[in-house]
């Protein structure tokens, strides 16, 4: 039977600011547990929360960044509910008049086209502590430390038809919190954290089927993996005659698997209010136009120019646009080797630098290749000094020492070799000490061209112009066919 | 607006407070007559949102993002009744259909 995936994303973004969002406590990773939760944060009598600028300007950053409305009065309400990591009782949220309203994000689409994801709102509210359950027998252990850390919640319309969209949808808003620096976006430490709600229907159906709401899924692999399993639980159950139960489902990464889990509150009954401590937020115009001055060009104005500009793929463009720092990069690139060698450029950034940040785990600004250095490597590629194969040599080289780019190419004799005459010698011995193999080439055995490559850049230690190869190895292979 | 032992029963439950089956009757009076005078005074026609921005200062004011609290864990946690580890140790949240590593917000 046929059936249609609808999907919802709720995303939790931890703000980079230095302070919690209503107290003077710090919000650095990694602390010991306690040390950085201050009386504010722990809810003790006759405190008041203040709320923090930063974490207001980056809410306005964001709803810019996603053509949203900035809305000129938001409200602060408490959600109350019982749970040992919430210290207050309730959770300082925004409920009815949150900051940014409307938006969306443009995703790519594995057929190369555009889908529109609507945002249907965002809105500033402060994170819970933590649990832990294994430490201590008949007992949790309680670290407030992420209590009042500011979260910026940001929850889209159910547009989303697939995993691999949702997938998309989830790097697309990564890619813009970094760009925006409002976000370090590292998942394994929980500062970019997604649930899912996820609902199927028949094709053309308008009302839309019960959904269940999927959390912990912090990875984008998890994502996927948590939403195509929940997409089969749901079939599964519909088409044995059974009924979805509309509940908060918990993926276990270890299992592959979601389950029905316990909720925070039975009825969601968080009796909201507005908090009697907090006046309404209110902002001008003038505040807002001063934050969008200041906005960096935006990840999907970016995307574009990379296509009109240096015509890359639109693959390309999103690889390199996975980070502001990788973007940067890529432009300093082309700086060097200009225009022209654009795509060249993006191939050895977006391939063999990515690859090898990837492999030692080394983050872009840390690369041990500069831009400079690897323009210098792509611009001996593009006048034929080096091969592909001597150009890969001295990347590696370049990444474990270092070095200069002409100087090397000299000190390991990595020059390609162009001359013509030099090539049909090498061919001619390649010949000579094949017969059997040209014998049975020159019978018809085309696949046998190339072994001839293969011997001749071995021969010459991968030096050659493999086009110039080509041509000469053909004319001279072709002479007596 | 009368509530019924149901009613108290809930609110008993997600206000976490312990209730004797033969209190409930009194509560249930005591609080049908709260929520009443609740539903009088919202029968006063006060618009709530004229009232807060007609007030002298209609903005909740801003801090600087900047770190002022020392860490002060010893002095909060004095008046614990359970700490080790630097945690606050409470009874047990895990059942067994949460998983251990459960982390998330409302």
């Amino acid at each position: 039977m046929n059936w249609e995936t609808v999907i919802g994303l709720e995303v939790h973004v931890q703000l980079a600011t230095k302070s919690k969002i209503f107290s003077g406590a710090p919000t650095a990773f990694g602390a010991e547990p306690n040390t950085q939760a201050c009386a504010i944060d722990l809810g003790f009598p006759g405190v008041l929360p203040v709320l923090n600028r930063e974490a207001v300007n980056m809410a306005i950053k964001l709803g810019l960044g996603i053509q949203a409305s900035i809305e000129k009065k938001s409200v602060f309400a408490r959600k109350n509910y019982f749970y040992p990591d919430l210290p207050k009782g309730y959770q300082i949220t925004q409920h009815d008049l949150p900051i940014v309203k409307g938006g969306h994000l443009d995703i790519l689409l594995e057929d190369n086209s555009i889908k529109r994801i609507n945002i249907t709102r965002a809105h500033l509210e402060e994170d819970a502590g933590k649990s832990l359950h294994d430490t201590f027998p008949g007992s949790s252990g309680i670290d407030l430390n992420r209590a009042g850390t500011p979260l910026l919640e940001i929850v889209s319309e159910p547009d989303m038809r697939s995993a691999k969209e949702a997938v998309s949808y989830l790097k697309a808003l990564h890619s813009l919190v970094r760009f925006l620096e409002i976000c370090d976006g590292n998942m394994q430490e929980g500062s970019f954290r997604c649930d899912a709600n996820v609902s199927i229907k028949r094709p053309g159906d308008t009302k839309l089927g019960t959904r269940a709401e999927l959390k912990n899924i912090n990875s984008f692999r998890f994502v996927e993996h948590a939403i195509n399993h929940e997409i089969q639980r749901q079939i599964d159950i519909l088409e044995s005659g059974g009924k979805i139960s509309q509940e908060t489902r918990l993926y276990d990464p270890d299992k592959d698997e979601t389950r029905s889990m316990r909720s925070k509150e039975d009825a969601n009954d968080y009796r909201y209010f507005p908090d009697p401590d907090l006046l309404p937020l209110t902002l001008t115009d003038k505040q807002i136009q001063e934050i969008k001055s200041t906005l960096p060009e935006l990840p999907q104005e970016k995307h574009q120019r990379f296509l009109d500009q240096y015509h890359l793929s639109a693959y390309d463009a999103t690889v390199l646009m996975s980070s502001r720092a990788l973007a940067d990069y890529f432009e300093s690139v082309v700086a060097i080797v200009s225009n022209d060698h654009a795509k060249l450029a993006s191939n050895w950034v977006a391939g063999e630098l990515a690859a090898a940040l990837n492999k030692d785990n080394i983050d872009i600004t840390d690369s041990r290749i500069s831009a400079n250095t690897l323009g210098q490597l792509v611009l001996r590629i593009a006048d034929n000094t080096l091969s592909s194969k001597t150009a890969k040599t001295l990347f590696e080289a370049l990444w474990l020492d270092g070095g200069d780019v002409d100087q090397l190419i000299e000190a390991k004799g990595l020059k390609q070799v162009t001359d013509t005459k030099a090539i049909q010698a090498l061919v001619q011995k390649i010949i000579d000490d094949n017969p059997a193999q040209v014998a049975d080439y020159r019978s018809g055995k085309d696949k046998l061209f190339g072994f001839f490559v293969g011997q001749a850049m071995k021969e010459s230690g991968g030096k050659l112009n493999p086009q110039q190869l080509n041509d000469v190895l053909l004319e001279t292979l072709n002479q007596n066919r | 607006m009368a509530l019924t032992a149901a009613d108290i029963k809930q609110i008993a439950h997600l206000a976490r407070l312990n209730i004797a089956e033969h209190d409930i009757p009194l509560y249930t009076e005591q609080l049908s007559r709260i929520v009443d005078f609740v539903e009088q005074m919202n029968a006063v026609p006060i618009d709530f949102s004229t009232l807060i921005s007609a007030s002298d200062e209609p903005n909740t004011p801003l801090r600087a993002d900047t770190v002022t609290e020392i860490d002060q864990r010893e002095l909060l946690q004095s008046i614990a009744p359970h700490t080790a580890a630097g945690l606050y140790l409470v009874p047990s949240v895990l059942d067994d259909k949460t998983p251990k590593d459960i982390d998330y917000v409302e």
